[in-house]
């Protein structure tokens, strides 16, 4: 029987992670979009795992709604990428500094 | 008497002012002065039949007419009061005031601002009667700040002319520090009296004069002279007494009918008039009637001198004024209330005589102004010149002529009065009638006498003024000379009534009173007397130096330069005023501007503001470095941040 802390920490780990990818990254805004979309597959994992051992089923269903709100969230990150990219012509994150005072 | 009357009496003239004031273009000019004159007429007549009906009926009025505002239990209220002391005024202000008003006809004939001339005159009028009818402090004061309001107006009426607009700025700069005091000393009756209302106050006088104030720990004050004092503050402004006598003689700027009006007659009487209807007040501080009577002995002598020097026919009379208002400020401080009062009777008919008369020598010389540059006018203007030596005759106290009983039954009150500082006064009054004989009559003989020193190779000899100016005068000449027959009934007799309080122990007039006996011993009792043999030797004293030396005055002015110096400057309150109040308020303005504005404000407040943001945002500007994972970093430093601090 794998227990609640196991989905936990793994949950823990999966975040930290994507977390990790995020500082780390300094070259990909792709990597950086699948490491917010891991983020949340921790959370969803967390989800789950709370919403079995509690019995309770609107957990599950709230991981359909972020699953949802991910996938458009994502489709609209690679618009984005594509049109930046058609305008400066690179997706090197340690290019991308336009957004400061 | 009726509201109506009184009502008419106070607002013809405001009429006739609106009219020519607002409507001066359309109406034209002789509309405008018909508008004035007429009103003030109006005034005049029904000023006359109020007298009568004072006089000869025995009536009196004293009522609210309008109510303006009520706060709590103070009540501010338009109301007349009307017994002999406000007739008698009445009378004065409207006569004086229609012969300047027929007198500006001509005189003013061809200046630009004639409409707006007439519109102030006529507000002065107005102004002069309300505060003369009051029948409260609000009112007085209404009416004391509108005339100071006018004078100003009319001191600066030529304000293209720099020191006209100095001249009136400085009139009412020195106002305002009496009005001042005035206002302080109103506040301290609503404060201890609770009520504005004449009769109520003069009510609660004798309880009033049990009371103490502190101002200063350890000092006590009584109440009554410290309101009185004020009181007087305000009188010492509008009157013109030392040391607040400075604006008077700058006044002379403005049209010489105003001189007339305003500036001698009238408007600088109003200080005189104040203290007298608050005799009720002033009886109970003895403290404030020594001040009044020390301030008052001195401008009576020292003002005197400064007209011995000056070289400006309006400017030698404005000292006469000085001076003259002095003696009536020392006869209320003695407590001879009446005769202050008919001394500024008398005074305005002669001293508006003799303004009018200096006009019309003006318009003669082509606005000449220098009696240097005159002489020998009497061959030329014979009106102006009898006129005038009736003026002069006149102020001197020439027995028989109005002058004469007024200023005699002044000194011969000083001399009775027992109170502090009335041995000075005696002597500053008796021997200011040798001073007031000497410059009158060195005027008198360097324009009408003498060398014609005037100009006249352009061709133009000097002629008599229009009727319009001859007429006012010839109408002023004759209460100069027969007004002082009326001492039997207003300083002897009981024609004042209960509008004057005088206390029995400093009631010089009644003492005095014994010893009258009708207007024919007064005068031979005046001919044996000290004052008439002073002023005989000074116009003595001016025929000498000025008709039979002429080269000596210059000597003189040699030989006692020094002192001259001294009466040139005005015994340096003029300079002392520029220095220290003037250059002093210069100074704490630019210590305020420099210091104060400049760096405080601006400096530290207004651009300090604008400094410290652009400071701090050009720190705070390296946190944004554009770096999408420094942003996430920051992120998630604060969400780690937040949830130690909630959570743990």
């Amino acid at each position: 029987m794998i227990a609640l802390s196991d989905f936990l920490i793994l949950g823990a780990l999966l975040f930290s992670l994507s977390v990790a990818g995020i500082f780390i990254n300094r070259k990909n805004i792709i990597i950086l979009l699948m490491c917010i979309e891991l983020m949340l597959l921790a959370v969803n994992l967390n989800f789950i795992a709370f919403s079995h051992y509690s019995g309770d089923i609107s957990g599950q269903i709230f991981v359909f709604f972020i699953l949802t709100v991910a996938a458009a969230e994502a489709a609209i990150g690679l618009a984005i990428l594509v049109v930046l990219f058609r305008n400066l012509h690179t997706i090197n994150v340690a290019e991308l500094n336009k957004l400061k005072g | 008497m009726n509201q109506t009357l009184l009502l008419t009496i106070a607002l013809a003239p405001l009429l006739g002012s609106i009219i020519a004031g607002l409507f001066g273009q359309q109406v034209g000019k002789t509309w405008s002065h018909r508008a004035a004159t007429y009103g003030v007429g109006i005034a005049f007549v029904l000023s006359v039949w109020v007298l009568k009906l004072v006089a000869i009926d025995g009536e009196t009025y004293n009522q609210q007419i309008y109510q303006w505002l009520q706060a709590g239990s103070l009540s501010l209220e338009v109301g007349f009061m009307v017994d002999a002391l406000t007739a008698m005024m009445m009378v004065v202000v409207t006569f004086v005031s229609l012969m300047v008003h027929i007198y500006t006809i001509g005189y003013m004939h061809d200046d630009d601002g004639y409409a707006r001339f007439f519109s102030y005159i006529s507000l002065f009028t107005f102004s002069m009667l309300m505060l003369v009818m009051a029948n409260n402090f609000m009112q007085l004061f209404f009416g004391w700040e509108a005339v100071g309001l006018v004078s100003y107006l009319l001191i600066g009426f030529w304000y293209k002319k720099p020191t006209a607009i100095y001249a009136n700025l400085k009139a009412f700069l020195v106002n305002r520090v009496g009005d001042f005091g005035f206002l302080l000393g109103i506040a301290g009756v609503l404060m201890y009296a609770g009520s504005l209302d004449y009769i109520e106050v003069f009510a609660q006088a004798p309880a009033m004069s049990e009371k103490t104030i502190t101002l200063f720990a350890g000092h006590e004050w009584s109440v009554m002279s410290l309101i009185c004092i004020l009181l007087f503050i305000g009188a010492m402004g509008k009157s013109a007494q030392v040391p607040l006598h400075v604006w008077l003689p700058d006044s002379m700027e403005g049209p010489t009918p105003i001189s007339a009006l305003i500036h001698a007659a009238t408007m600088v009487t109003a200080g005189i008039f104040m203290v007298t209807r608050m005799s009720p007040l002033f009886e109970f501080s003895e403290t404030a009637l020594s001040f009044v009577l020390v301030i008052g002995a001195i401008t009576a002598l020292f003002m005197g001198f400064l007209g011995l020097i000056q070289n400006d026919i309006k400017r030698v009379i404005a000292y006469s004024t000085l001076s003259q208002l002095g003696y009536m400020t020392v006869a209320l401080g003695a407590s001879a209330y009446a005769a202050g009062v008919f001394h500024l009777m008398t005074h305005a008919f002669f001293k508006a005589l003799l303004f009018l008369g200096a006009g019309s020598v003006i318009i003669a010389m082509h606005h000449q102004q220098d009696i240097r540059k005159m002489g020998g006018l009497k061959k030329y203007m014979p009106i102006t010149y009898w006129t005038a030596l009736i003026g002069s005759l006149a102020l001197i106290g020439f027995p028989g002529l109005a002058g004469f009983f007024s200023k005699d039954s002044i000194i011969e009150a000083v001399h009775a009065s027992q109170i502090a500082g009335s041995g000075f006064a005696y002597f500053a009054v008796v021997s200011g009638v040798f001073i007031t004989a000497l410059y009158s009559f060195r005027l008198f003989f360097l324009v009408f006498h003498g060398k014609e020193r005037f100009d006249t190779h352009s061709g133009h000899l000097p002629h008599e003024s229009p009727a319009v100016v001859t007429v006012p005068l010839i109408l002023l000449a004759i209460p100069s000379v027969i007004s002082g027959y009326l001492i039997s009934s207003m300083v002897f007799g009981d024609f004042f009534g209960n509008a004057i309080v005088v206390h029995a122990n400093h009631d010089v007039l009644a003492h005095h009173a014994e010893s009258y006996h009708g207007v024919m011993g007064f005068i031979l009792h005046g001919l044996t007397a000290l004052p008439f043999w002073l002023a005989m030797a000074g116009v003595a004293t001016a025929y000498y130096l000025y008709i039979l030396r002429p080269e000596l005055p210059g000597k003189l002015q040699q030989r006692f330069n020094w002192l001259y110096r001294v009466l040139d400057n005005k015994y340096g309150f003029d300079d002392f005023n520029q220095k220290v109040f003037a250059g002093g308020s210069l100074m704490i303005g630019r210590l305020f501007w420099t210091v104060g504005d400049q760096k405080l404000i601006d400096g530290a407040l207004v651009n300090g503001t604008a400094k410290t943001i652009g400071w701090v945002s050009k720190v705070i500007r390296h946190v944004q470095s554009g770096y999408l994972y420094h942003y996430a970093f920051a992120m998630i430093v604060g969400l780690w941040l937040l949830l130690t601090y909630f959570v743990v």
